[in-house]
Formats: C-alpha cells, sequence, structure tokens
C-alpha cells in the first residue's frame, strides 16, 4: 500500500507544472463554490427569517380559502379564545389571533386605502417584530383603546404624526358601512418598504366592535422556536383545532409562496454555473491523466509484462487523481474558507446591491457565513467528478496488450 | 504572407498530431463557450421580461410629475400646468408616444369587499400601445374615450371582490381639499395582465371621468413619454426637459424604479463576469494544453531552430497553433449555443415557479435572447484572453538553446 502510494506520488510530480495546472483548476473552482454557496445560504436564511419574523409567522390557522381571497366573511370564529387555546395546549407564548381587513384612512389633509390589521397588544410582540420597531410614540396597550400603530412611509404620506387622529372609513363582516376615529400611538420602521406603506395595526378588541366581527378573526398566528421545528409543530396544530370548523393551517410557504420560489429560482441558475465549472474542471483532469497514461504506454506495458495486471495499474491512476483532487480540496478549503470568513467578518457590498437587497428584505452588506457544509460540499463534488473523468483513463488500461504496448513510439 | 502560410500550416498539422488532447481541449472549450452564451441568453432574456414589465407597470420611460409626486402620489400634488398646455407643448414635439394621467391611491368596495388600488385616469385612445392591457383580450370592453362611465379591473381583483363585468363598485379616493371624492362606476370590462400584482393593483378610467370625480378640473398628475430604446432613453429625457419649466420633476425610468434601473447595469456587469470566470476555468486547461504540446517536442523545436527557423517564427506558430483551437472551440460552442436557444425561444414555460419570478419582478414565461453583442462579447473575451494565456508557454519554446534542446531526452 505504502508503495503504491509513493508511487502515485512520484508520478505527479514527473510533470510538475501539469499537475499544478490541473491542481489549479480545481482550486479556482473549490474557491469559488465555496465563497458562492456559503453566501448563498447565508442569504437565503435571511430571506426567510426578515421575511417571515415582520409579520407573517411560521403558520397561520386561517379559514379555508382566506389565503387566496382575504375576504372579510372568512372568518375564524372565536379567534382570541382558539389562540388561548392552542397558547394553553402547546404550552408556547409566539401564539396570536389577528384579524384583518383594508380600509380607507383619512388624515386631516390626506386619504389612502390601507391594510388594518387587529392584533392582541399582549401577544403580538411574541409573533412580529413590528412592536419591537416602534420609532416613534408605543405600541399599543390596550386591548379595546381607540388607538393605532402605522408604518412610517404611510404616517409620512398621510401627513400625521403621533398624537394626531384618523378616520377609518370600511365595511363591517356583514357587509354594513363601518367608520371609526383613533389616535396614532406609534409609528414603526420595519424597513420593508410594503409593509411600512401599506400597514396599520389596532386593537383586536376595537377591531372587533368596529367592523361587527361578533368575536371572530381571520387568522391565528404560529411562531415555532425554529424554521426547521416548523413541520413538526404544523401537525400538532392541526390536531388542536376546534373539530366541526371548517379551519386549516397554512404553512410559510404557502403565505409567501414567492419566497421558497424565489430561492428555488435563485438555486437553479445558481447550481447551473457550479455545474458548468465543474465539468470543466472535470475536462481538465481527464485531459491531465488520459495524456500521463498515454506517455506511460511503454512503461506500462513493462510492468504489465513483468505481472501487473490493468487493475492494479487503473487504481494507481485513480489514486493519482484523487491525490490532485486532495490537493485541491486542501488548497481550495484553506484558501476559500480564508477568502468567505475574512469577508464574512467584513461584510462585502457591489455597487446596485443595496437596490436588489431592499427587494428581498436584506441589508445592504453581505456578510457570508462559513460552514461545515458550503466549506465541504463544493470541493467533494469537484472531486468526485474529477475521479469520474479519471475513469476512462483508467478503464483504458485494460485494453493495453503488454507486447504492443511495450513497442509503442 | 508566406512566412505566415507555412507557419499555419504547421500549427494546424501540430494540433492533430495528438487528436485526443486536442479532442478534450475543443469539448472544454466547446461547453465552456456555449455556457456563456445560454447562461447569458437566459438571463439576459428574463432581465429584458423583468424590465419590460416593470416599465409596463409605470409606463413612460420618461415621467414628468410634481416634485412632491414621488414622495406623496397624492392628487394634491398636480402638475402646474393645465392638461390643454400640456397637449400643446408635448403634442407637436414628436415623441413617438406619450400621454398624460391621472394616478392616485384609492379604494375599490363592492357589496362584498374593498380592496386599496391605484387608479389610473388614462386616454384609452393614446394609451392603446403604452399599457400592458391588451384592449382585445379584455373580458367585455376596454375604456373607449377620457370620458367613459365605466372602470376596468383585474380579473384577480374581480375574483376577490366577488364582482364581474356589468356590475356596480364604487371608488373612494380624495381631492384636493381632503374631502373624500366618491363615484359609483359599472364594471365594463376585466383585463389579464402576465403579472398577477397588475390585476390586483391597477385600476383603469376614463381621465374626465376622474377629473370631474376628484374636482381637479382640467389637471393631471403625470405626464409620460415613451422613448424609441428603454435602454437609453437620453434623447427622450433631454426633449422632456427643455419642454417644461421649473415646477416640475421629470425622470427617467432607471430613476422611478431604481430596482429595475440597477439591474440593468448589474447584468451587463455579471455578464462580464460570469464569461471571465468560465474563462478562468478553461485556462488551466488551454495552458495546459499548450505546455505540454512544447514539452513533447522541444527536441522538433530545437531542431527546427538549428536549421534556421527564427525564434519569432517558433512563438508565433504556438500562438497560432493555440489560436486555431480557441477559433474551432469557438465556432462548435457558438453553434451549439446556437441550436439550443432557438428552439427555446419561444419561451420556457416556469410557471412552477411563478410567484418567486414574480417575487423578482419577472414572468413565468423565460424568453432566452441571444443578443449579438453579448455573443461578440464572449468570443473576444476568449481570444484575447487565450492569447495572453498563450503568450508564456509560446515565449518559453522559443528562447530554447537548440543544441540544448535537441541532446534533451525524455
Amino acid at each position: 500500500m505504502n508503495l503504491v502510494l509513493r508511487l502515485a506520488w512520484r508520478n505527479l510530480w514527473r510533470q510538475p507544472r501539469r499537475t499544478w495546472l490541473t491542481t489549479g483548476a480545481m482550486v479556482f473552482s473549490n474557491v469559488l463554490l465555496i465563497f458562492m454557496i456559503s453566501l448563498q445560504f447565508g442569504m437565503y436564511r435571511l430571506m426567510i427569517d426578515n421575511s417571515l419574523q415582520a409579520f407573517t409567522g411560521h403558520m397561520q390557522v386561517q379559514a379555508p380559502g382566506y389565503i387566496d381571497d382575504q375576504k372579510i366573511r372568512q372568518t375564524v370564529p372565536n379567534v382570541r379564545q382558539l389562540a388561548a387555546a392552542l397558547r394553553q395546549e402547546l404550552g408556547s407564548e409566539t401564539i396570536a389571533a389577528r384579524a384583518s381587513t383594508f380600509v380607507l384612512a383619512s388624515s386631516e389633509e390626506r386619504t389612502y386605502g390601507i391594510a388594518v390589521y387587529g392584533i392582541e397588544p399582549q401577544f403580538e410582540p411574541q409573533v412580529s417584530s413590528i412592536p419591537g420597531l416602534i420609532t416613534a410614540g408605543r405600541f399599543l396597550d390596550a386591548d379595546d383603546a381607540a388607538e393605532i400603530v402605522i408604518g412610517s412611509v404611510l404616517a409620512r404620506n398621510l401627513r400625521v404624526s403621533v398624537g394626531d387622529e384618523l378616520t377609518l372609513l370600511g365595511s363591517g363582516k356583514d357587509g354594513s358601512f363601518a367608520a371609526a376615529v383613533v389616535t396614532v400611538a406609534g409609528i414603526f420602521e420595519s424597513g420593508v418598504p410594503d409593509i411600512d406603506r401599506s400597514v396599520a395595526e389596532l386593537p383586536l378588541g376595537l377591531f372587533q366592535d368596529v367592523f361587527y366581527m361578533e368575536g371572530s378573526g381571520h387568522q391565528v398566528v404560529v411562531n415555532a422556536p425554529r424554521l426547521s421545528e416548523a413541520d413538526t409543530l404544523q401537525s400538532e396544530v392541526e390536531a388542536l383545532l376546534p373539530p366541526g370548523q371548517d379551519l386549516v393551517v397554512q404553512d410559510w410557504d404557502a403565505l409567501q409562496p414567492g419566497l421558497k420560489q424565489a430561492i428555488q429560482a435563485d438555486m437553479s441558475s445558481a447550481f447551473f454555473m457550479y455545474g458548468i465549472l465543474v465539468i470543466l474542471v472535470a475536462f481538465s483532469v481527464l485531459n491531465t491523466q488520459l495524456m500521463s497514461v498515454l506517455e506511460r504506454t511503454r512503461e506500462f506495458g513493462i510492468v504489465m509484462a513483468l505481472g501487473l495486471t490493468p487493475g492494479r495499474l487503473g487504481r494507481l491512476v485513480l489514486l493519482e487523481t484523487a491525490m490532485m483532487g486532495l490537493m485541491g480540496v486542501a488548497l481550495g478549503a484553506l484558501l476559500g474558507g480564508a477568502l468567505t470568513w475574512w469577508l464574512g467578518v467584513h461584510g462585502f457590498s457591489y455597487p446596485g446591491m443595496e437596490e436588489m437587497a431592499t427587494k428581498f428584505n436584506l441589508p445592504a452588506r453581505m456578510y457570508p457565513r462559513v460552514t461545515l457544509t458550503s466549506l465541504l460540499a463544493g470541493p467533494a463534488v469537484v472531486m468526485l467528478f474529477s475521479l469520474l473523468a479519471a475513469l476512462y483513463p483508467a478503464l483504458r488500461l485494460h485494453r493495453l496488450h503488454p507486447v504492443e504496448a511495450m513497442r509503442a513510439a | 504572407m508566406r512566412r505566415l502560410r507555412i507557419l499555419s500550416k504547421l500549427a494546424w498539422r501540430n494540433l492533430w498530431r495528438n487528436h485526443r488532447r486536442t479532442a478534450i481541449m475543443l469539448g472544454a472549450i466547446s461547453v465552456g463557450v456555449w455556457a456563456m452564451i445560454f447562461m447569458t441568453a437566459l438571463t439576459q432574456g428574463m432581465v429584458t421580461e423583468m424590465i419590460r414589465d416593470g416599465i409596463s407597470a409605470l409606463p413612460g420611460h420618461v415621467q414628468v410629475h410634481h416634485p412632491d409626486y414621488r414622495d406623496d402620489p397624492s392628487i394634491t400634488n398636480l402638475i402646474p400646468m393645465t392638461d390643454t398646455e400640456i397637449a400643446a407643448t408635448f403634442g407637436p414635439a414628436g415623441f413617438s408616444a406619450w400621454s398624460s394621467r391621472i394616478k392616485v391611491p384609492a379604494v375599490i368596495t363592492s357589496e362584498r369587499d374593498s380592496r386599496g388600488v391605484t387608479l389610473l385616469g388614462i386616454d384609452p385612445v393614446r394609451e392603446r400601445d403604452m399599457i400592458f392591457v391588451d384592449y382585445d383580450e379584455v373580458e367585455g370592453r376596454f375604456l373607449e374615450s377620457v370620458d367613459d362611465r365605466g372602470v376596468v379591473i383585474g380579473h384577480k381583483l374581480a375574483d376577490t371582490l366577488d364582482t364581474e363585468v356589468g356590475k356596480r363598485i364604487v371608488l373612494m379616493s380624495q381631492d384636493p381639499d381632503n374631502d373624500i371624492a366618491d363615484r359609483g362606476f359599472r364594471v365594463v370590462g376585466l383585463f389579464h395582465a402576465n403579472v398577477e400584482a397588475f390585476e390586483e393593483t391597477y385600476v383603469f378610467a376614463g381621465k374626465k371621468t376622474l377629473q370631474n370625480m376628484l374636482r381637479v378640473g382640467d389637471r393631471v398628475t403625470e405626464v409620460v413619454v415613451l422613448g424609441e430604446d428603454y435602454r437609453n432613453v437620453e434623447d427622450e429625457y433631454a426633449a422632456v426637459l427643455a419642454l417644461v419649466d421649473g415646477g416640475v420633476e421629470v425622470r427617467r425610468w432607471t430613476e422611478l424604479d431604481t430596482y429595475l434601473g440597477t439591474m440593468l447595469k448589474v447584468m451587463d456587469g455579471f455578464v462580464l463576469v460570469w464569461v471571465i470566470v468560465i474563462f478562468l476555468a478553461l485556462s488551466f486547461g488551454l495552458v495546459n494544453t499548450l505546455v505540454m504540446a512544447v514539452f513533447e517536442r522541444v527536441r522538433e523545436i530545437g531542431l527546427m531552430l538549428a536549421l534556421g527557423m527564427k525564434p519569432g517564427d517558433i512563438l508565433g506558430q504556438i500562438l497560432i497553433e493555440s489560436m486555431l483551437l480557441l477559433v474551432i472551440g469557438l465556432g462548435i460552442g457558438n453553434l451549439l449555443a446556437w441550436l439550443t436557444i432557438k428552439p427555446l425561444e419561444g419561451g420556457i414555460d416556469l410557471s412552477i415557479v411563478a410567484e418567486g419570478m414574480e417575487m423578482f419582478g419577472a414572468a413565468s414565461v423565460l424568453y432566452p435572447q441571444l443578443r449579438l453583442e453579448d455573443v461578440v462579447l464572449a468570443n473576444v473575451v476568449v481570444l484575447i484572453l487565450g492569447f495572453l494565456a498563450s503568450l508564456s508557454p509560446a515565449w518559453r519554446a522559443s528562447r530554447y538553446e537548440p543544441i540544448e534542446a535537441i541532446t534533451k531526452v525524455d
């Protein structure tokens, strides 16, 4: 074994420049893959977390069909009690009831159509980051106070500040005319333009009064401690829904269908690029190994005549490739890991990224995160394909005839 | 000239001495070039769609507003000219298309539900080729004149509101004194849009009808001009600037939607980066091949030098060999790209990730776009960088000492 290893190692350095060039191709791809994959998956996590934490939550209990139509009549009956029961049964605080509708909001000077949400002031902070993002005034505290908190862009558009009054006009659950006068208690800034422009929150009690909800609401938001635990929690919630009532649990993918698909679309184009890189490296390896086998035809003829089997020779060629691959992985992981780690600490940005980033709820500076997976996944695939590419030259040895090989030019 | 012919002949023959190595390298170059062009065509197609959809969402490559309108899209921020004055100014200016509109936020209410929308008061005759709605595809009919009394809404919005053609809805917004301005309309048409959000957001009504409802007289909130080519609207921008005086804000679309504007710039950068990355991955193999080709022929090169061939000719011969390899590879790669893109130009259906594409601002059918300048860019980059990468092995070969080279043993 030791002998074969040493033989393979020495064979590699018979043509140092060729070996370095081939290893160089591997290192180049590995560095690129490590950086890209670290960046990509870090970004996806942020996209998901930022989008869900702001408001949507990991899952919501809703009336069937509400997710598509969001009609005020598609209600969850006794929404407050349902949320309380779920909190108790699951021993979790991150559950809150909401109701929502569209209204015309008028200030002294301006009128805009907005989405208003009735929320439970006591529990909302556990499922949404908005209560923590109040930049002026305070969040709602009483369940039936005539108060409202609105997004910063909306406040600017309506030309109101804390303490001003807003008139809300809309229709109640039964289709009747509904109106309320509320005082702006606080203004929040989530950084998500859509939310800051069009969302306002009222206490649930007031909402139910104004819009004749008769104790009902539209959603119970449930957050899991971690995204990975959302699936298990969902089946628990489903089991706890009151029998006989027509309710469904919508997961985050259904609530924000764009999110997962945006990630999938981005991932498929990224994987196409990675695939091409890997294939080009494989070509490089194929070229090198085929050449090194062809050069050694005579030599192989002699050792075969001396009794070495083509299988063992083939393994030697594969071993050479594996050694080259390991060097590529080691150097690639070292350089790629260092580069990515450095960028992860200092962050980086490129022109135009800020505008793109806000569109996907991302910060303007990116901080790629090196994980074991992102460090090893790319290089492992490069290694695998290099070995596959070396199979052809290795298997070719079986066709070698010792006598003819020894006479080859 | 004759020398060049001899050198080329030598290079060509040398190339096929080791046909396996040449074939593998050709394979690598072809795949690389194919990937460069194919990927570029896909992304260009996507960006073009995104920008087309994006521009169709805020139609008008150059737009004129009240200076405060963009931050505060309210009916109080009207353009300080009457619509008649605007027509007199923009009409004779010779734009390929222009129009003036009322665009305000509003709430639409049916007997079932209400929603916040963007209400557009337009001149349907003038806007026929400007907005994203295809008049002939509208269920019912599209608006017919500026004082049409109906509204046209999206299919999706009609579903949420539980309404249909022929039913009545109420539109509410504010007038300049911040009194509620509302009015009942009959839904006369439902439109389809290739971006679903448009069907939920936009409501079209006649411009005159809205001016009456909002009590703004002969005034509008925006004037828009379409250019010949959305990638370059500088001429139109300058022309509009010359037409209006102070008191209004003139903006190109790239400034109105910074995401899209940036996208256009970032994409051009992306194409170059992608081409260079692929080339770098290829260059290792290319240099490797040349180094080996020279290495195998050391004795031969020594002999040629000893027989009086000039070092410059050796250099030239190896560079020509490398260029031949690249040109053949480019040829195959370009052909492959053309063969794979052409059948796809009718559109690739991406509806499984439609909503994700929408999040990027793109439609769910992707039309790859083979642009001549991208193909030229890829080919030129490969040739130039390939030439540079070949210089070192070629230079080395031409510097051999004939005696040493001839006597070299493997």
